[in-house]
């Protein structure tokens, strides 16, 4: 660690965490703020910063056992917690349980004159009255720098927030303190000068029309932090942060093998098929049946009783469903004995990370062992191909430590960027199968063949790929084409 | 829009706690003046020495004074959201006031209360 420590005794002493349930910032901080001191939460108007401290004050009551105090400067009681309830949050209820303690502090400058020395015992009391109340373990300043507009004297209100600061740290409080963002600094009254121990900035910007928010951790005294911007997202369930698990790559690589729903290509994967927890990635033309072998792969994956999650971005659930009837795939029944499940998004309705994030939730509520998502294409068509590997790399990642098995369809065109899209992309994948069309003689005919599989001595024929009514099959091996000659032209 | 609020906080607050003190009689030129202190720190001690004073010079027989020790009700800092201590509240003649500081600078509490003579 580059600081200096005061204490040179305890080097590797790990500095223990209070945790904020809210999923996702718990990896990402290794296990919550720290506990006992105060963290500042900034950012601008509408960033998720006040959600965010009540639900680190909601969990703590709820799951951890631990009550907590929220001095509002900004809501009332009742508008607090009419703002939470959407989220399932009955803050009523936790205020009459006394695991929560709600004081609304008004400051009405207007009403209010100056006349000598005070200081501001009276928010101390009022505090500490609140924390002895309900046994307060945690504490919310929402937003502190509201007393800036009802104080004139900033340098008693300076340092009387440093000692309220310290009078948390030295109740044992974990505190979350927030702070509208400046224009030149973090926080508009510099309140990140006081706090020591661990600043998150949050950020809602704008791009494209698309809106993305995201999360950084400015610092964390003590812990090892990622210094990315992670994207997080607020929807009915709060707020979650995709996490950056497995950043050392050190998922558990399993042998067991997953069949890709069609036997003959099992056969061509040494019988057995993919590797459990692998990506798989699937390119081809249009038309060359990448969704009839995806929902293949998922149809054959609900058959064994495994769950499956599909996420469809170009098609609706029922246009799949209708589609698959004609190859033979009936889905319908997999969704009613609930493996199957569909999400159906618009790439444009929501930013590249809103799309992480949100297909993150959805695998920790479906818990699939694999998931589908059909097809990539339109995401990169949404934004650049860095972003897209960047995202991808953190998705496939995260797939890998949940060992889910994943299938990424993508469309390509000859010759076109879309081609070096998948090239990009296809450094992450495990297995990547090329679908394509070809008129030998005149006659059309699709073709499939394994261009790459890691870890397993895969087939590198052709072979023809038939969609009917009986559903996919291989055909026989194709000899007059021959893959290198492919990859490397066209 | 505020003070009424308020005011109505505080007289819930009075039902409970000074019952007991409530004037029936509400004249307009009554002073009922709450001193919040936190225990007899320096600060404190002023304001009340202060506050006396100017009263005793100013409002002669038509005001009273409360002292609330918020150490020992801390319970009553909500309802009058006391931030600041000493805070003098003007609870009545209405609209609620609020004057923060050890009310050394007796100007700004002769402002603050609206005590400028009607000559």
């Amino acid at each position: 660690m580059p600081r200096a420590n005061p204490n040179p005794k305890v080097v590797r002493h790990q500095l223990s965490k209070t945790p904020t349930g809210i999923q996702g910032l718990d990896e990402l901080t290794g296990g919550g703020l720290p506990k006992g001191r105060v963290s500042l939460v900034c950012g601008k108007a509408g960033c998720g910063k006040s959600l965010l401290a009540m639900e680190f004050l909601v969990h703590g009551a709820v799951r951890y056992g631990e009550p907590g105090v929220c001095m509002n400067f900004e809501e009332t009681e009742e508008k607090l917690a009419a703002n939470v309830a959407s989220l399932g949050f009955d803050l009523r209820d936790l205020t009459k349980r006394k695991k929560l303690m709600i004081d609304y502090v008004f400051i009405e400058r207007s009403q209010i004159t100056e006349a000598g020395e005070y200081n501001l015992d009276g928010l101390f009391i009022r505090l500490a009255h609140a924390v002895k109340t309900v046994k307060a373990k945690r504490v919310v300043l929402d937003s502190v720098q509201a007393l800036f507009a009802g104080v004139a004297d900033t340098a008693i209100l300076r340092s009387e927030l440093q000692r309220l600061f310290r009078w948390l740290e030295d109740h044992k409080l974990t505190a979350i303190v927030t702070g509208e963002a400046g224009v030149n600094a973090l926080t508009r009254h510099g309140l990140e000068e006081y706090i020591a121990d661990c600043v998150i900035a949050l950020d809602h910007r704008v791009t494209e029309q698309i809106s993305t928010r995201r999360m950084r951790i400015v610092k964390y005294r003590g812990t090892a932090h990622g210094t990315d911007e992670y994207p997080f997202l607020i929807d009915e369930d709060g707020i979650s942060v995709m996490p950056i698990t497995s950043l050392a790559l050190a998922h558990r690589a399993l042998t067991d093998r997953v069949s890709t729903g069609i036997p003959a290509m099992d056969e061509m994967m040494e019988g057995k098929g993919f590797f459990r927890g692998s990506s798989v990635l699937v390119t081809g033309t249009a038309g060359t049946g990448k969704s009839s072998v995806a929902a293949n792969f998922a149809s054959a994956a609900c058959a064994r009783g495994e769950r499956c999650l599909y996420f469809t971005f170009e098609e609706s659930p029922s246009q799949i469903l209708r589609n698959m009837h004609s190859v033979g795939l009936n889905l319908e029944r997999w969704i009613n004995k609930r493996l199957l499940y569909f999400n159906a998004m618009r790439p444009t309705t929501v930013g590249l990370e809103g799309h992480l994030a949100a297909i993150h939730r959805l695998i920790g509520k479906v818990r699939p062992s694999i998931v589908v998502i059909d097809p990539i294409t339109n995401l990169v068509a949404e934004s650049g191909t860095y972003d897209v590997k960047s995202m991808l790399v953190r998705l496939v990642d995260f797939l890998k430590v949940e060992q889910i098995t994943s299938m990424f369809t993508n469309l390509t065109f000859a010759g076109d960027p879309q081609e070096r899209t998948a090239a990009a992309v296809s450094s992450l994948m495990d297995s990547w199968i090329v679908l394509r069309d070809s008129k030998p003689n005149g006659r059309p005919r699709r073709e499939l063949y394994i261009l790459k599989s890691r870890g397993m001595a895969h087939s590198r024929e052709v072979r023809e790929l038939i969609v009917s009514q009986r559903g996919i099959e291989l055909g026989m091996v194709l000899k007059d084409h021959t893959v290198a000659t492919h990859v490397a032209g066209q | 829009m505020q003070t009424s609020t308020d005011t109505k906080k505080s007289s819930g607050l009075k039902k409970s706690s000074a019952k007991k003190r409530q004037p029936k009689a509400s004249r307009s030129d009554f002073f009922i003046l709450r001193l919040y202190i936190a225990g007899q720190t320096p600060n404190s001690v002023t304001a009340i020495a202060n506050l006396k004073k100017l009263c005793e010079d100013k409002l002669k027989g038509k005001y009273r004074i409360e002292v609330v020790d918020l150490l020992e009700k801390p319970q009553l800092a909500r309802g009058d959201q006391i931030i600041a201590i000493p805070t003098l509240v003007r609870r009545l003649p209405p609209p609620v006031k609020k004057i923060i500081g050890n009310l050394s600078k007796t100007e700004n509490v002769i402002v603050g209360l609206d005590l400028q003579p009607a000559r």
